[in-house]
């Protein structure tokens, strides 16, 4: 099974999270035990996530999946995911899915930080 | 070979309401305004070719129940959800005088919306007339006659004047029913359910309904994808959209339409049909989720493409 890459920068108070390539059966286990460890360590931190998908080209219902068991997994910690920066197909694959009635999405991470914390939009822009 | 479907619905029985039937007709004269319907020629033209299924038409309420044409003097069918009453119904009007129909059930599992048409089916109160009814439950007959013993209902099964014949088959032998190889496989279900293979004359449908597909377990993944192969049609459970099927509806014992597109490419399946519709869907909703679902196919379409309907009361596929 092929290791997944997600890339992880904090802005202010919010994680940003960048996965790359195809969340699909074939690497979905991968992609929740390496978004795990990043979500408790966002929770410890009191911090707030941001899910970037502008490098994701693909998501199957297993991808998904393990969106929802971290929205879950956050939640229970008192955190929040919202989504950013989705591909068309991406984005049609979440509004098929009904995803888009969970996850706040927005069209850049720019977007979403805007909304999460004035702090990390502040950080965004100066970066 | 034939695939006739006399109930879809999922769960309950459902039927339109006069506030539905009325949104129809505001709807279709809306549109009809909108088109210049002003003769009979172009109304004609304008219900076959403009007007959605969703306005002229509707899916249907009946509980499941799917017959597959035997080409022989007997009957083949999968479950007795209310469905069953009509199916019954035609079996006696096409009899003419003959001698007593002989028919085949086949059973996903004995859960209350695909039992309950079997009272009210016809056959079963015709001297003669036999009923095999086939199922992988060991509670398949007590399920029959429990539903028809007092005080829920006034004919017991005993007072049944058909020749009715239980039996018992196991997932993964294939038996030899109508005309048909039939091969079943045990389902995630409460209770569990089984799918069914049917293969015959170099055709072969799938009937997969109350079948909850996680696609956690890739060695059960690759089992159902390989029940699925080169399936000329599978009727599949798609009763769920796929965030109910993994949030609040997680184990319950349905799928989604996401997960029936993906296995369905995964199996190299030609034509999937979505089943057991949601009864709380009215039928502006299934042609939302059907008109979703083929968009999807289109997406993420890998080799050859994938054809896509939604099953209505009434509906006749020809393989």
């Amino acid at each position: 099974m092929k290791n997944m890459d997600i890339r992880s920068k904090t802005y202010g108070d919010v994680l940003v999270l960048s996965p790359t390539g195809r969340i699909d059966h074939a690497n979905s286990e991968v992609f929740r035990r390496a978004l795990n460890p990043l979500i408790e360590r966002c929770s410890a931190n009191g911090q707030r996530l941001v899910l970037d998908l502008a490098g994701v080209d693909y998501v199957s219902s297993a991808g998904l999946r393990c969106f929802m068991l971290a929205e879950k997994q956050a939640k229970s910690q008192g955190g929040a995911i919202v989504v950013a920066a989705m591909q068309p197909v991406v984005n049609e694959i979440f509004e098929i899915s009904r995803f888009t009635l969970v996850f706040e999405t927005f069209a850049t991470v720019r977007d979403a930080l805007a909304k999460v914390s004035p702090a990390a939009l502040k950080a965004f822009d100066a970066a | 070979m034939r695939v006739r479907f006399w109930g879809t619905r999922g769960s309950i029985p459902v039927a339109l309401t006069s506030a539905d039937i009325r949104h129809k007709i505001e709807q279709a004269l809306a549109l009809a305004i909108a088109s210049g319907v002003d003769s009979p020629e172009k109304l004609q033209n304008f219900i076959e070719h403009d007007l959605g299924f969703s306005i002229s038409h509707t899916y249907g309420g009946h509980s499941s129940c799917v017959e597959l044409e035997t080409g022989r003097a007997e009957y083949l069918v999968c479950d007795m959800g209310s469905g069953a009453r009509a199916f019954g119904n035609r079996i006696m009007s096409r009899r003419d005088g003959g001698p007593p129909p002989v028919i085949n059930v086949i059973m996903s599992h004995v859960h209350w919306d695909h039992i309950m048409g079997f009272p009210f089916f016809a056959p079963a109160y015709v001297p003669g007339a036999r009923i095999r009814i086939h199922g992988c439950h060991d509670v398949l007959e007590q399920a029959f006659r429990l539903q028809q013993s007092a005080p829920c209902f006034p004919v017991d099964f005993s007072r049944l004047a058909a020749d009715i014949e239980f039996t018992q088959l196991e997932a993964g032998a294939s038996y030899d029913v109508a005309g048909f190889r039939v091969t079943p496989k045990l389902q995630r279900h409460t209770g569990g359910s089984y799918g069914y293979r049917f293969e015959r004359d170099g055709k072969t449908v799938v009937y997969s309904t109350d079948s909850e597909h996680k696609l956690e377990d890739p060695a059960e993944t690759r089992g159902f994808v390989e029940f699925f192969r080169n399936a000329d049609l599978v009727i599949f459970d798609a009763m769920y959209s796929l965030l109910d099927a993994v949030s609040m509806k997680e184990d319950w014992g349905h799928s989604s339409n996401i997960v029936g597109v993906e296995m369905a490419q995964m199996a190299n399946v030609k034509h999937l049909c979505l089943f057991h519709h949601e009864p709380a869907f009215d039928d502006d909703r299934i042609e939302s989720v059907l008109n979703e679902t083929i968009r999807l196919e289109k997406l993420t379409r890998t080799e050859q493409p994938l054809k896509i309907t939604a099953a209505y009361d009434g509906m006749e596929i020809e393989l």
